[in-house]
């Protein structure tokens, strides 16, 4: 049976435990601490009392698949509109990382139709294998259909490791394939590194609105499975010298039929790039006052070749449509560069861009909470500084 | 029409606040709330009912003062309540949450749809919704901002928020959908609601009343360890520039090209 339990005579009554479980599940009594039904064994006070080591799990865990059977690194090869997905080399980047550690074999998984093209590609990336499924029965929206040719493909090569992209597919597809293989996945990772040791993967990511991080680890099932967030690891270069690699049809496997039909694909034409993907974002909230104030931001974003983003009281007024929202209700972003203006800096919305490499603030009330996470900030009106931010960037 | 609504109750990280001092989280008084996004699966299943008659399900797998959330939903237009809760859940990642959650949903004899939100504000991860279609052997579709209609032949037209748009998809029922904010906007619970929910009876399952494999249940049917947990470093203060607009624009932009950021010049891609 699971539990855990605090060791009376080690524990000191420090308090550490305390301030580390998220869950507000931990008390001092007389001095010891005491664990409350509140408690999800998150293992956090665990980590926290290593000092002492008063607190402990035990833990019996369901046997996974043979281990030692599994081997090599296996990516997925997202791509949409017949193009590989960016999030694919900076996987692939993260992947090569772990290889160095890892020793073995980098291959990536391509499934759809009219998709062999895109494997060159891949290759030159440094990939040494590509498994591939080429069918024009499989459209690129069928998750369902692309969950079970990758759960086949996975149990057939059996790799320690796969990694998918924190995409609204990966991030859809991978839990359907994790959970029919049985095995763990971390979702949204920053940070991914082998273990040099044990040779197990240590997946760090954020969570409670990236107020806190946790790294995790999946030692007895496989594959170890990880979803990565976007923009966040260093994309791999095309080789020029020419790669070795080569290309795995596995075209015996069934292809199912989706019982999803795909009607239509919107386009969303507003706005240049779309946030997910963009390098620039400049923010716009309530501080614009008016919705055709966006016309400011959207110049900015424009001068800069990025994308537009918005807070949730910005979207909450209707000015600006909610695929543009940052945060926590919204979508969470890595620019190079993020730009809010008028923003104040409300906790949820620090939660969708406070892993942007540059973080710039324009707020004209100096004690705005933004400026305690903004790298650089102007505390001034929005109406005179953006425009002479466009008006300098354009004539510089 | 049967409906079921996943709900899960989560610290409510509104008012968690940093400890300048010590970088962590200050948890006193935080209030435990419904998920965000379960508020909207809430809504949405409600306004299903209203227009295709039915019942709605609310389900959450958690401790036992779940009950306050589950009886909140209530208070929303839910109209049957039942918690998932036993020593033997606790600890459970995504996976085991998943099947549990699954094993709830076929003890209530399935449903029409299930909604979900599209993730929860602790974990962040959004796989519990996938996981627990795949275990019910159904489709899934995930970030759903739009459900446009349900026909007479039990197919259901939704919109589907992606990066760079959205997609129309058809789908046959049952299946599980996952929320985003843009779908709906909750209303206020009634002071009838209110009154139900107060006397509304709730059922609480445990381990023994469900047909799961014991292993595949809480901290033991969970794959991923969570070995470490700490706070992220805060950026190393940041420059802030006051003055004359012409003047701090200038050297905001100076400062950006010393610190080697590429700004294009001339205009957009
Ligand atoms: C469950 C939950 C989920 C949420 N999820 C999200 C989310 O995903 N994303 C999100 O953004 N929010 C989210 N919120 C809302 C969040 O708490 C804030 O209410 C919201 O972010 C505020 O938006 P804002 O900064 O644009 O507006 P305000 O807080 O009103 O800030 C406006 C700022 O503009 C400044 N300003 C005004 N005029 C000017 C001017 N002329 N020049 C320069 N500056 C000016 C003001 O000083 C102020 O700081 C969520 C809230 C809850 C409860
Ligand atoms: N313990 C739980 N009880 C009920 N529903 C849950 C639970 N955990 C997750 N969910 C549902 O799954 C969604 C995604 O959660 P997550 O995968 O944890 O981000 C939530 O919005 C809920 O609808």
């Amino acid at each position: 049976m699971n539990d855990i339990k605090v060791i009376v005579e080690k524990c000191v009554g420090c308090g550490l435990c305390i301030k580390a479980c998220p869950y507000v599940a931990i008390s001092l009594v007389d001095k010891k601490a005491v664990i409350n039904e509140k408690c999800t064994l998150c293992g956090a006070c665990v980590d926290a009392c290593k000092r002492y080591q008063a607190i402990v799990i035990t833990r019996t865990t369901f046997s996974g698949q043979k281990v030692a059977a599994y081997s090599g690194i296996a990516v997925l090869a997202e791509h949409r509109h017949d193009r590989l997905s960016s999030i694919v080399p900076e996987i692939i980047g993260a992947a090569k990382v772990l290889q160095k550690t890892l020793n073995k074999k980098l291959s990536a998984i391509l499934v759809g139709k009219n998709v062999k093209h895109m494997a060159g590609e891949i290759i030159s990336y440094g990939v040494d294998e590509v498994w591939m499924i080429d069918n024009p029965k499989i459209d690129d929206f069928a998750e369902d259909v692309h969950a079970s040719l990758v759960t086949d493909i996975l149990l057939e090569k059996k790799p320690e490791i796969f990694l998918g992209g924190g995409t609204v597919m990966g991030r859809s597809l991978l839990p359907r394939v994790a959970a029919r293989l049985l095995t763990g996945l971390t979702a949204d990772c920053t940070e991914l590194e082998m273990d040099p040791e044990a040779m197990i993967l240590k997946q760090t990511r954020p969570a409670f609105g990236g107020n806190i991080m946790a790294t995790i680890l999946c030692k007895n099932h496989r594959p170890q499975m990880a979803t990565v967030r976007h923009k966040v690891m260093k994309p791999a270069k095309k080789a020029d010298d020419g790669h070795e690699g080569k290309i795995v049809e596995m075209d015996y496997i069934d292809i199912p039929d989706s019982q999803v039909e795909v009607l239509e694909f919107v386009k969303e034409d507003t706005n240049t790039v779309n946030i997910a993907d963009a390098d620039f974002i400049v923010s716009g909230g309530r501080g614009l006052r008016d919705p055709k104030n966006f016309k400011l931001i959207e110049e900015l974003a424009q001068a800069l070749g990025g994308a537009v983003g918005a807070s949730r009281a910005a979207v909450d007024a209707d000015w600006i449509p909610y695929s543009h929202q940052v945060g926590q209700t919204g979508k969470t972003v890595n620019p190079k560069i993020y730009i809010a203006c008028g923003i104040s800096g409300a906790i949820q919305h620090l939660a969708g861009m406070k892993s942007s490499d540059i973080i710039i603030a324009i707020n004209n009330d100096p004690n705005a909470p933004i400026f305690d996470v903004a790298h650089y900030g102007i505390v001034g009106d929005l109406f005179e500084v953006v425009p002479e931010l466009v008006k300098q960037i354009k004539g510089k | 029409m049967k409906i079921i609504v996943c709900i899960k109750q989560v610290p409510d990280t509104t008012n968690v606040k940093i400890n300048p001092e010590t970088n962590t989280l200050v948890r006193e008084g935080v209030e435990s709330i419904i998920n965000p996004f379960d508020m909207y699966a809430i809504e949405e299943a409600v306004r299903l009912k209203e227009k295709y008659e039915g019942t709605v399900t609310a389900l959450s797998m958690g401790p036992p003062q779940v009950e306050s959330a589950l009886r909140e939903s209530v208070s929303l237009g839910v109209d049957e309540i039942y918690l998932l809760s036993d020593r033997a859940f606790a600890g459970a990642d995504t996976l085991a949450t998943a099947y549990t959650l699954a094993a709830g949903i076929n003890n209530l004899e399935g449903a029409d749809v299930v909604l979900m939100g599209k993730q929860a504000i602790d974990g962040d991860t959004g796989q519990v919704g996938p996981g627990v279609a795949e275990n019910l052997g159904l489709p899934h579709i995930t970030d759903v901002r739009k459900i446009e209609e349900i026909d007479g032949n039990g197919y259901m037209t939704v919109q589907r928020l992606l990066e760079d748009g959205y997609v129309r998809l058809k789908v046959k029922l049952p299946a599980v959908l996952t929320v985003v904010k843009e779908i709906n906007e909750p209303r206020m619970p009634s002071l009838k609601g209110k009154m139900r929910a107060k006397s509304k009876e709730m059922k609480v399952w445990t381990a023994a009343d469900l047909d799961i494999d014991k292993e595949r249940i809480g901290l033991s049917g969970s794959p991923t360890w969570v070995t470490k947990i700490f706070t992220p470093p805060k950026p190393k203060g940041g420059k802030i520039f006051q003055g004359e607009t012409r003047d701090t624009v200038s050297e905001l932009l100076d400062e950006l090209v010393k610190g080697g950021i590429p700004i294009k010049r001339g205009g957009g891609k």
